[in-house]
């Protein structure tokens, strides 16, 4: 039996310039599922002093706008309508810490709204860190060609940011 | 590489039905992934599960705890001695479960399953614990309450293996 769980294109790794958006696109229709990670770190400060700041992911350019947030800080815990999604470390998290992020979506090629789960990190040895569970739900109905990573604000995602995205087959 | 995130089965709900089983799962993998997607023909409802070998076990041999975010508050709870185990969340929108079956196929202990399920009104996180020692090769899963899955729902287990 084949195995499933198959690199679509490469490993995109931030330069020393930094880039504002990561892009996947020409997906290719040959998969069911899609698996996107990203170890990623920004260039800037958040609004609010803690060592994240939300990043916002686009399906074929429409931004995913729905979604529910579970999260915890290591002091807190709570949920949020939260529209944005793919928290991020930012430059108040401890120096050369980067969050993790996983975002599975099922089913990409269907004509449904785009149902996905998303587990993101921010752990950075520090005072505070997010550990977050989203469920998304993007109002895309076309099959998913492309997938945009943005880091939503003036910063740009820092050099050594990665991110890679899999094909996962069901037969 | 060797393959080692293969294709078990794969079914997508002809029409309106209330239930699915995955049958004589093979035991040559490490551990099982469960993908489900697709909407229920009504109400949020919590997915759940039963496993058995050769037959489902319907007795009173699973626990559960949730941690849940319903996007104004968030809540954890606990099932003991109940007949099934949770394993994501199915919703009249689109809606997505992932369900991990941890060394399955052993003999010698009780079985843990981790899940996420992600609907329009919940995200949420279980533990479920099955207190059978058999392997795992059958797999019922269904909506908590009567609530039946729509035509197009589709439910894909995979199989890892560590080596």
């Amino acid at each position: 039996m084949a195995n499933t769980y198959i690199q679509i294109g490469s490993t995109v790794t931030i330069g020393s310039g930094g880039s504002s958006t990561i892009d996947f696109t020409s997906i290719p229709n040959t998969y069911t599922d899609l698996i996107l990670v990203m170890s990623g770190r920004l260039t800037t400060s958040g609004y609010d002093g803690t060592p994240w700041v939300v990043g916002a992911i686009s399906l074929n350019g429409t931004v995913i706008a729905s979604g529910k947030l579970l999260f915890g800080t290591g002091s807190a815990s709570g949920s949020d309508n939260n529209a944005q999604a793919a928290f991020i470390s930012d430059t108040d998290a401890t120096a050369n810490t980067f969050s993790s992020m996983s975002m599975y979506l099922p089913n990409y090629q269907s004509s449904n709204n785009k149902s996905i789960s998303l587990d993101v990190v921010t752990e950075n040895n520090g005072t505070a860190s997010l550990l977050g569970l989203q469920a998304i739900l993007s109002t895309v109905t076309s099959a998913i060609t492309s997938i945009t990573l943005t880091s939503n604000g003036s910063g740009a995602f820092a050099q050594y940011t990665t991110a890679a995205l899999y094909g996962i087959k069901n037969s | 590489m060797p393959a080692t995130y293969e294709s078990i089965a794969t079914h997508t709900i002809p029409s309106t039905t209330a239930s699915y089983t995955f049958t004589s799962i093979p035991a040559t993998y490490t551990d099982l992934v469960l993908i489900v997607n697709g909407k229920n023909i009504s109400s949020d409802q919590g997915l759940t599960c039963q496993v058995g070998t050769g037959s489902i076990d319907t007795a009173a041999n699973y626990s559960c705890t949730y941690l849940l975010g319903s996007g104004t508050s968030s809540a954890s709870g606990r099932f003991t001695s109940d007949t099934n185990g949770l394993i994501g969340r199915m919703g009249n929108d689109n809606s997505t479960s992932i369900a991990h079956f941890m060394n399955y196929s052993n003999t010698t202990t009780k079985k843990t399953i981790l899940s996420r399920g992600n609907n329009g009104a919940y995200a949420i996180a279980h533990v479920v614990l099955w207190q059978g020692t058999t392997a795992i090769d059958t797999i019922k899963v269904f909506n908590l309450t009567s609530v039946s899955f729509a035509a197009g729902v589709v439910l894909t287990l995979y199989g890892i293996k560590a080596a």
